[in-house]
């Protein structure tokens, strides 16, 4: 487009020149194209950097460091698979508490609540949503850990101290309060992004399930929230994608302990949590390398769980159509 | 036109205030940042033409920008290691110890006060090997006290710091089991116990969990008025850490000295010489090329060692005893 202009006769130059920027099409296309392919090429940058940077660390561990459990400095000795457990496991127990609590609650605030109490509602999640993860990990240590200690891990020991899950001494931090912290940092967004999608669900849906008898709950839980489900999904998946990442809130409750237990109540660690912890005062080359090769694996960690997300949703439009 | 003049009226300005001051740029360590600024803020007052911007980032990173030479200076809680100043190809690196610092354990053990640690039983206890309160070991160096029949929750950082790094070199020198095992490092893969997240961190989960233990730096415990114990020194008393003890540690070890400063102060000699004791330090290139920055750098450095350390006590920093001073004025001419 430069050679164009560049070409042109002076005297037309204004006009061709007024023509263009009026006819915005062109420089639309173009501006959006540069804007779109950025969020490619910061992505491909950032791959390309974790991949340099970790280097040191791939050559010396390979394959083995995502089945490696010993993370000691001193020794120069680095395996990921504690912090993937652990990463995986908050973000699983996050969503497991988040993900039903915020559907149904977004469920209530579009189809049930009055909508005064509605707006109400939606207005204070969104400024739940917005707290900063350094306060609610500081409200964690000082409400929720004590909370966890004394009663809530006390009582599950109590009720469910056969199983497994629920052994072991109650300190109060550990892979059950870091994955309930995620779930209260998730579940606004579960709430604010569900309940736009069930309010875009098209009025006449509604009146026709109701038309042909349906109850009130019928018409919202078979037609209103099927309809609607690509946007609950989404939701889930950045609710999912925030409890992986998610760093300072995290390793003030998990406990930081670099070991893989089986049981909710003892202390863990999480990809994020070691980055944060350690990247400062890192010292040694295979010890930094190490780190910015769990940057890489969180990368990719994020990558298989999204590319699982895709998957499912296209499995369940597939079967969402053919029942349509 | 006129938005064009102010423009250039505001750059005009902003070269010229640039042009005046000159400005050094220092990074490193965390724990003696307070002091730091205050000493940069106070030399600043006295020579307005020099100012030294630090950014506290850590001491590792301290020491990866001085060795790519992104900064002027460095700082750092630990010396720099062999293999660390290899590294460094343009010039050689000063170390000039600056303040002192102890570590200091502190605990929660409900009805128990003035508790006493040794080495072999606190080296035990973050081992995993004493696992109860009352542990015969513990029990000996704490005559009267009524130590409870419980486990002890151990605590320790969860982040790399230097904090960590004196902690472990301390365990590592009473107990070879520690140091076969674990050894020390800024951040180790410790046998047992919770990670808590800066001092804040550590003091936050032994403040809350009954019948815990875990180790501060000396500044936080007095500034936050946490309880503290005593530990047993070299020479067999049990000291309790402060500006006069930890100050005597470095006295201690000052008589064998490596010319270089490169020494760790733990375990030191000297009958009340607390043992959790180390320097913290700014690493200095022996060659500086810009004759101003040369002559800022050494006149701030030659200040520190005097004028400046008297502001260390009000900051709940412990000085440099005299000996260590008089030694580092002598490496000052080796700034080239």
């Amino acid at each position: 487009m430069g050679t164009v202009v560049a070409t042109a006769p002076p005297q037309s130059r204004p006009r061709k020149l007024t023509a263009f920027w009026r006819d915005g099409d062109k420089i639309s296309h173009l501006v959006t194209f540069i804007f779109a392919a950025s969020v490619f090429l910061v992505t491909v940058f950032l791959v390309y950097e974790l991949w340099i940077h970790s280097g040191l660390s791939r050559a010396k561990f390979g394959f083995s460091f995502l089945t490696g459990t010993t993370w000691d400095p001193n020794t120069d000795q680095f395996g990921a698979l504690p912090f993937i457990y652990g990463t995986v496991l908050t973000s699983f127990i996050a969503l497991v508490i988040s993900v039903p609590l915020g559907v149904g609650a977004a469920i209530f605030l579009s189809e049930l609540a009055p909508p005064k109490l509605s707006n109400a509602c939606t207005f204070l999640v969104e400024l739940l949503a917005a707290v900063p993860s350094v306060i609610l990990g500081l409200l964690a240590i000082f409400t929720l850990v004590p909370l966890m200690r004394q009663y809530i891990e006390p009582f599950l020991k109590h009720t469910l101290g056969d199983l497994p899950l629920f052994q072991g001494p109650a300190y109060g931090v550990g892979y059950l309060t870091a994955g309930l912290i995620l779930a209260i940092m998730t579940f606004p967004f579960i709430i604010s992004i569900s309940r736009e999608a069930l309010l875009a669900v098209p009025r006449e849906q509604r009146e026709a399930a109701l038309a042909l008898g349906a109850t009130k709950w019928e018409s919202t839980w078979q037609v209103v929230v099927p309809f609607a489900r690509l946007g609950i999904l989404g939701s889930i998946f950045i609710a999912l994608a925030r409890a992986l990442g998610e760093t300072m809130a995290v390793t003030m409750v998990i406990g930081n302990d670099t070991g893989i237990h089986t049981s909710l109540l003892s202390p863990g660690y999480t990809i994020a949590a070691m980055i944060a912890n350690n990247f400062t005062e890192a010292t040694g080359d295979i010890f930094l390398s190490s780190l910015v090769e769990l940057g890489l694996v969180l990368f990719a960690l994020t990558m298989v769980l999204n590319a699982g997300a895709q998957l499912l949703i296209i499995a369940t439009t597939r079967k969402g159509s053919r029942q349509d | 036109m006129r938005r064009q003049m102010l423009w250039i009226a505001f750059l005009a300005v902003a070269a010229t205030t640039a042009a005046s001051a000159e400005t050094i740029n220092a990074a490193g360590a965390t724990f003696p940042a307070p002091i730091y600024q205050k000493w940069f803020e106070n030399f600043h007052k006295a020579h307005s033409d020099v100012q030294i911007n630090y950014q506290s980032i850590g001491s590792g990173g301290g020491i990866r920008q001085l060795t790519e030479a992104t900064v002027d200076f460095g700082a750092s809680d630990m010396p720099m290691t062999d293999e660390q100043l290899a590294k460094v190809t343009k010039f050689k690196v000063l170390h000039f110890p600056t303040v002192l610092g102890g570590i200091v354990p502190t605990y929660n053990v409900p009805g128990a006060a003035d508790l006493k640690f040794s080495g072999a039983t606190l080296s035990g206890i973050y081992l995993g090997n004493i696992k109860k309160w009352n542990d015969p070991a513990l029990v000996k160096d704490n005559p009267g006290v009524k130590l409870p029949n419980e486990d002890i929750t151990v605590v320790h950082r969860s982040d790399g710091s230097g904090t960590s790094f004196v902690f472990t070199d301390y365990l590592s020198k009473v107990s070879p089991e520690w140091k076969m095992k674990v050894g020390a490092n800024t951040s180790v893969n410790w046998p047992v116990g919770l990670g808590g997240k800066g001092n804040e961190g550590v003091a936050g989960l032994v403040k809350q969990t009954p019948n815990s233990i875990g180790y501060v730096e000396l500044i936080y415990a007095v500034q936050t008025k946490m309880e503290y114990g005593s530990m047993k020194n070299l020479a067999g008393n049990f000291v309790k850490a402060d500006f006069n003890t930890v100050s005597e540690a470095a006295a201690g070890a000052a008589k064998e000295m490596p010319a270089d400063f490169r020494v760790s102060i733990t375990n030191a000699p000297g009958k009340n010489a607390y043992p959790i004791s180390s320097f913290t330090w700014m690493l200095i290139p022996d060659k500086i090329d810009n004759a101003t920055k040369k002559k800022s750098i050494k006149d701030f450095l030659a200040w520190m060692l005097t004028t400046g350390q008297q502001d260390a006590e009000g900051m709940s920093y412990a000085p440099l005893p005299k000996s260590v001073v008089a030694k580092e004025q002598k490496q000052l001419a080796l700034i080239k």
